[in-house]
């Protein structure tokens, strides 16, 4: 029965990404051959622009990312060993029509949740990889989004591998009321198990990571990373501006507002971060005590 | 009375009315006793009637009570030698969140709150008990200090939620209520939390990871008020009363949940009805889950509250048909 569960990961051994040669969805970047740049208007090729990582080759805008392109751009040769992929929402307070926003999100996306966890290697170095999808539910942390992380950041202690995280989330999953509110303690608590074990966290806020997500793990890295533009904050905009009655400024609560603000340790460029993510691996790989 | 709540009416009348008779009875020399212990005996049953059923939106409504006892009420009324100390150290002193130390029967401990005001001077210094970055960092000052000193942490909680404001995004609200959260479930001492009122998502949560949680009766705990829930769903505010019931909000759902570990409880009608029984229910509470906490190492403390949070959620595992 082990073996069978062996293999069935194996399965996800290299990963393909459900949603770029299908058509019947709809996605961040419209269907068709070219793309135009939300950011400066610019007109680029569709194909070109998954080869740029998304990224605006005129202007730098990022456009979001799903969960298989990320771990594409993110692992060696996109090998990655999934954990509890068939971990599944229920609707602990029968809330309305809940249940079937899951199943549609599950149709449209490929995911079983908005996080994806498992493990492979950047630059040869072994670690443990989450990944969150903002196509599903908002990228909203349920009961199935913490238990998946909390059990990733338990497989990181248990194997002493770094555990880096992909954020990109509108925070906690309303729909299962105060068990989401509960996961920012329990992955919150997780972490701090694994930071007295001296073990690396390397947190990547992505766009958005706001609410519940931000003001729990997403905040908790040894390394606080965010990419360019990325929507980073507690509250958010429009509650901010009912509550204090003025328009607030263009970037607020952009990543670079919280890098002026001391609250991130770097932005970096999507077409930079597994370089960096190299180095920071590479300079914890040949610490003292190992 | 202007502190009555809307669903008390019935009641307030009829004893308005049981008042009148009685003031007739003296004035005229009419005997009304008859009919007086008529209507009290059916006031009794009406205040049964009412306080033994109250729906979650009512609940909502007592727990944002303009009297109901503050963290500084439970402050003066059970702990002896209380000093309030102040401040971060590292911006500046948040009066949304107060604590300091002090004595539980003999024990010393350090006590932490939400603080609410009592009237609309006193919640506008208050920030309405909604802290920014600062009173975060103070609380877990205090906490980190009584890490050290090895006293229990007790922790009242009344906040609609964290403030949403400019100055609280750029000091890093996310940042200060994560940090409480994980140095929370690193201390080594007895943690008890309760809410006591408004139990308001993330600034909540940021006072709440404890050995023991407990909930007033009228108290709620909820990701979302149940206003930003029915925007959210129904773009309609107004709607709140109808997110309520169906949000699990309530102390009774959150034992149900299996979040909770146990509920105070409250005088007919609300902690704000009598808060002299209130704080000594209060008081019991917090003396009992502190014996219960009392002799155990502070790995086991940290190892059962571990456990505590780590268990809480509900998902299932899918199955493939091939």
């Amino acid at each position: 029965m082990l073996r069978d569960i062996f293999s069935k990961r194996r399965k996800y051994a290299t990963i393909t990404n459900p949603s770029s040669s299908t058509s019947t969805e709809k996605k961040e970047i419209p269907e068709g051959l070219m793309v135009k740049c939300n950011q400066c208007g610019a007109i680029s090729y569709t194909k070109e622009l998954e080869k740029n990582l998304k990224v605006c080759s005129s202007c730098g805008y990022h456009f979001s990312m799903n969960a298989f392109e990320r771990i594409i751009a993110t692992l060696d040769d996109g090998h990655f060993f999934e954990y509890d992929s068939e971990m599944i929402s229920v609707d602990p307070l029968s809330f309305p029509d809940y249940p079937e926003k899951v199943e549609k999100d599950r149709e449209k996306t490929g995911l079983n949740e908005a996080v994806l966890t498992g493990e492979g290697t950047i630059f040869g170095y072994p670690v443990v990889l989450g990944v969150m999808d903002s196509r599903f539910r908002m990228g909203s942390m349920g009961s199935v989004v913490g238990e998946k992380i909390y059990l990733a950041i338990e497989k990181a202690m248990a194997k002493k591998y770094p555990f880096i995280l992909f954020s990109a989330s509108g925070g906690a999953r309303m729909q299962e009321g105060v068990l989401s509110l509960m996961q920012m303690a329990k992955t919150s608590a997780a972490l701090a198990r694994m930071s007295e074990q001296k073990g690396l966290f390397i947190s990547i806020m992505t766009n958005p990571t706001t609410g519940g997500v931000s003001a729990s793990f997403a905040s908790l890295g040894d390394y606080n990373l965010a990419e360019p533009g990325a929507l980073i904050g507690f509250a958010g905009r429009r509650i901010i501006e009912q509550t204090i009655r003025q328009e607030l400024p263009k970037d607020f609560q952009t990543a670079e507002f919280l890098l002026q603000h001391g609250q991130l340790d770097m932005v970096v460029n999507r077409k930079e971060m597994k370089n960096v993510l190299g180095k920071i691996l590479s300079i914890h790989s040949d610490r003292g005590d190992e | 009375m202007p502190s009555d709540l809307q669903f008390e009416k019935p009641l307030v009348e009829l004893k308005a009315k049981i008042a009148e008779l009685r003031k007739f009875t003296e004035e005229k020399g009419i005997d009304f006793t008859e009919e007086i212990s008529k209507l009290e005996e059916k006031a009794r049953n009406l205040q049964k009637e009412i306080y033994g059923s109250l729906t979650p939106w009512q609940r909502v409504q007592i727990a944002r009570h303009p009297e109901r006892p503050t963290t500084l009420d439970y402050i003066k009324h059970i702990f002896t030698d209380f000093l309030e100390l102040h401040g971060d150290r590292l911006f500046g002193d948040d009066p949304a969140i107060v604590g300091g130390i002090g004595r539980l029967e003999n024990q010393p401990v350090t006590v932490i709150g939400h603080q609410k005001g009592k009237d609309t001077k006193d919640n506008i210094a208050r920030n309405f008990g909604m802290p920014h970055p600062e009173g975060y960092r103070k609380a877990l000052r205090l906490m980190k200090q009584a890490d050290k000193f090895n006293r229990p942490v007790i922790c009242f909680i009344n906040t609609p939620g964290a403030y949403p404001g400019i100055a609280a995004e750029e000091r890093g609200q996310s940042e200060a209520i994560a940090r409480n959260l994980l140095e929370m479930a690193a201390l080594s001492v007895p943690v008890i939390c309760v809410v006591t009122g408004e139990g308001g998502s993330g600034g909540a949560l940021a006072l709440g990871i404890g050995n023991r949680l407990l909930m007033m009766e009228n108290s709620f705990y909820s990701v979302i008020s149940p206003e930003g829930a029915a925007a959210l769903l129904w773009k309609d505010a107004s709607l709140a009363q109808r997110a309520a019931e169906h949000m699990k909000i309530t102390a009774k759902d959150l034992l149900e949940l299996g979040v909770i570990d146990g509920i105070i409880p409250e005088p007919m009608g609300g902690a704000q009805k009598d808060i002299n029984k209130q704080c000594q229910f209060m008081k019991e509470a917090l003396v009992n889950s502190l014996k219960e906490l009392t002799g155990k190492s502070g790995e086991q403390l940290k190892e059962e509250r571990y456990q505590k949070f780590v268990k809480i959620g509900e998902y299932t595992t899918f199955v493939h048909s091939s």
